[in-house]
């Protein structure tokens, strides 16, 4: 569904992705696992285009997305969950998942249902600013407001960042319901343990390199990899 | 949806009140002496709410610092009177330049300013039209300014509202502008005050007019903040790079919301043109526009309701209220400090407490129809 080639991005001055290729097929949920500054998020914003590639194509579906403004993007149907979560929080809960919901002119009613159904807390705290929200309420709202979007890609950075144990469960829960409804789920993630049980297809970035890649089970039994990131 | 219908009673609320205010105008307009200091203020206080809540618009609900605000004032003055003199006054308004390079106006164009026809159509067009000019300098300025944050914006803008004042004062210009000179025989609020044969005024509307285009004009902002463009103004305001990742396009919002502010601004320009009954570039200083902004604050960056409310209330403390305290006696005090510029002294006290207590401003980022039903909100949560 997603493929990417040869993609190299440069912040700054330095190579932060060094040419990886890799693909994203349908209705799978694929994990990007790595260190810090491996190189991760740079790839997930270069999708989404928040940051612009110096060399590589980015194809949804067969059509060239590489270097498109972020609007085109997500009206393209791919949205990013950015990392650190970024609600709007002096917006209430129906603000932001309508925000979500921009760039599309047609009815959204639908949808805010959908998204209240698979997060009923959203809904018992519409009209709450979202900045009164707990972490994890707030990396639902984060979630939801990007399925607002009718994504079919949703990319996640780090949406266990920063949460208790019991709510990065919910959190994963939430990211395989929401796969199984159809959504493609492109998540990088530092917690690999809980990344890799989910992932269907899974790849190990080092320092802007891919340099493992097979279904998240596989990974999971790589001495190499439970040496680095499963300790 | 519950906020659909909870708008929609805002809305009906507010209509209800603007009818309220206009009729009570009318009245006291054709009751009160129309010397009585009420109508300065009521007249200054259209004209500034507007542009207060013009600047509230790209300030507070879209997070852009800008300072141009009296720039963009004068762009919309000027545009007003230059199309308004009548043409039997260019000579004597120019007179410096032997007649003005602008040989039609608007009114005389409908009539001439003395019929109904005349004067409605004439100065309504010169005003959009100054919305038009002040708000097509905004795209242009916005190009290169608007990739700026927060303390460069405001520089920038506020260096372009300093470079328009200079460009408008220039001799070379003489012919268009007057030069140095104010630019006078315009139309003003007065000339809508219906008259008999005679001259002498039957039905006075003079108040009526600047408020009536001021709550049209805030209307169709507070339309404009609860559209989904209001929402993507206030998501960038809030966190642009999620704005940003929810496919907002940053730069094209920027510039609507800063080039509709500076529309508004553009009329409340021309409105304050008819106010001072002329159009000079001296009068539209940065000193106006930190008036403007102080009243913002005041009010409540965020609030619209606020901005209106604490522009009435500083042009009514700062024209009519505290006036006793210049004139010698302040409340039946009779005292030999209340002599002039005593009065700015107060005013500023009174300002400096008022910030004080209200942090956020007289109304925070909260609207009055907010205020009115906040028991209702909480059960609404509950369902």
């Amino acid at each position: 569904m997603l493929k990417i080639d040869e993609l190299k991005v440069s912040y700054g001055g330095i190579e932060a992705v060094k040419g990886i290729s890799l693909e994203v097929p349908e209705r799978k949920i694929v994990t990007l696992i790595g260190a810090n500054g491996a190189g991760k998020s740079t790839t997930l914003r270069t999708i989404a285009g928040l940051a612009k590639p110096a060399h590589g194509r980015i194809h949804l579906q067969g059509e060239d997305i590489t270097g498109l403004s972020p609007d085109r993007i997500v009206s393209k149907g791919i949205t990013l969950v950015p990392e650190g979560r970024h609600v709007f929080p002096d917006l209430t809960v129906v603000e932001n998942l309508k925000i979500g919901a921009y760039l599309r002119r047609d009815n959204i009613n639908d949808d805010l249902n959908w998204v209240y159904e698979l997060f009923p807390r959203l809904k018992e705290r519409s009209w709450q600013a979202a900045g009164t929200l707990s972490g994890g309420e707030q990396q639902m709202l984060a979630v939801g407001r990007a399925l607002m979007s009718r994504p079919k890609i949703i990319m996640m950075d780090e949406p266990s960042l920063g949460l208790a144990p019991i709510v990065v469960k919910g959190i994963f829960d939430i990211i395989k319901e929401i796969n199984h409804q159809g959504v493609t789920v492109l998540l990088i993630e530092q917690n690999a343990n809980m990344a890799l049980r989910i992932a269907d297809v899974a790849y190990v970035l080092e320092t802007g390199k891919l340099t493992l890649s097979g279904s998240g089970r596989e990974l999971l039994n790589n001495e190499q990899v439970k040496k680095a990131y499963l300790g | 949806m519950i906020q659909e219908k909870r708008s929609k009673r805002g809305a009906l609320l507010g209509l209800a009140a603007s009818i309220l205010v206009l009729v009570l105008v009318i009245v006291l307009e054709n009751t009160l002496a129309p010397t009585s200091q009420l109508f300065v203020v009521l007249k200054k206080g259209a004209v500034y709410s507007l542009v207060a809540v013009s600047m509230n618009l790209v300030n507070g609900f879209t997070g852009l610092f800008s300072l141009g605000q009296a720039g963009f004032m004068l762009l919309g003055a000027y545009t007003y009177a230059i199309l308004t003199v009548p043409v039997s006054a260019k000579d004597t308004v120019y007179y410096l330049f032997g007649g003005s390079a602008v040989k039609f106006s608007l009114p005389d164009l409908f009539g001439g300013v003395d019929t109904p026809t005349g004067l409605i159509l004439g100065v309504l067009l010169a005003i959009i039209l100054g919305g038009c000019v002040a708000a097509f300098f905004a795209w242009l300025i916005g190009l290169p300014v608007l990739r700026l944050k927060s303390d460069y914006l405001a520089i920038a803008t506020l260096g372009f509202a300093e470079i328009i004042r200079a460009i408008f004062q220039w001799q070379a210009l003489g012919p268009i502008t007057n030069g140095a000179n104010m630019i006078t025989q315009i139309p003003t609020f007065n000339n809508f005050n219906i008259t008999d044969e005679s001259g002498k005024v039957v039905f006075r509307l003079s108040a009526f007019f600047p408020m009536l285009i001021m709550i049209i004009c805030v209307a169709l902002i507070v339309m404009l903040i609860n559209s989904s463009y209001g929402r993507a103004f206030k998501a960038i305001r809030e966190d642009e790079i999620a704005a940003e990742a929810m496919g907002i396009n940053l730069a094209k919002h920027k510039m609507l919301s800063f080039v509709i502010s500076s529309f508004f601004s553009g009329v409340g320009g021309a409105l304050f043109a008819m106010f001072a009954n002329n159009a000079q570039a001296k009068v539209y200083t940065s000193t106006m526009t930190y008036e403007i902004l102080l009243i913002v604050v005041i009010g409540g960056i965020g609030s619209i309701s606020g901005s209106v409310l604490s522009t009435f209330l500083y042009v009514a403390c700062s024209e009519w209220w505290l006036r006793g305290l210049d004139m010698g006696s302040f409340l039946g005090i009779k005292l030999g400090l209340f002599r002039n510029g005593f009065r700015m002294v107060v005013f500023s006290v009174v300002i400096m407490i008022v910030v004080l207590f209200f942090r956020q401003g007289i109304m925070g980022n909260k609207e009055i129809t907010d205020l009115l039903k906040p028991r209702k909100k909480t059960k609404e949560v509950a369902k």
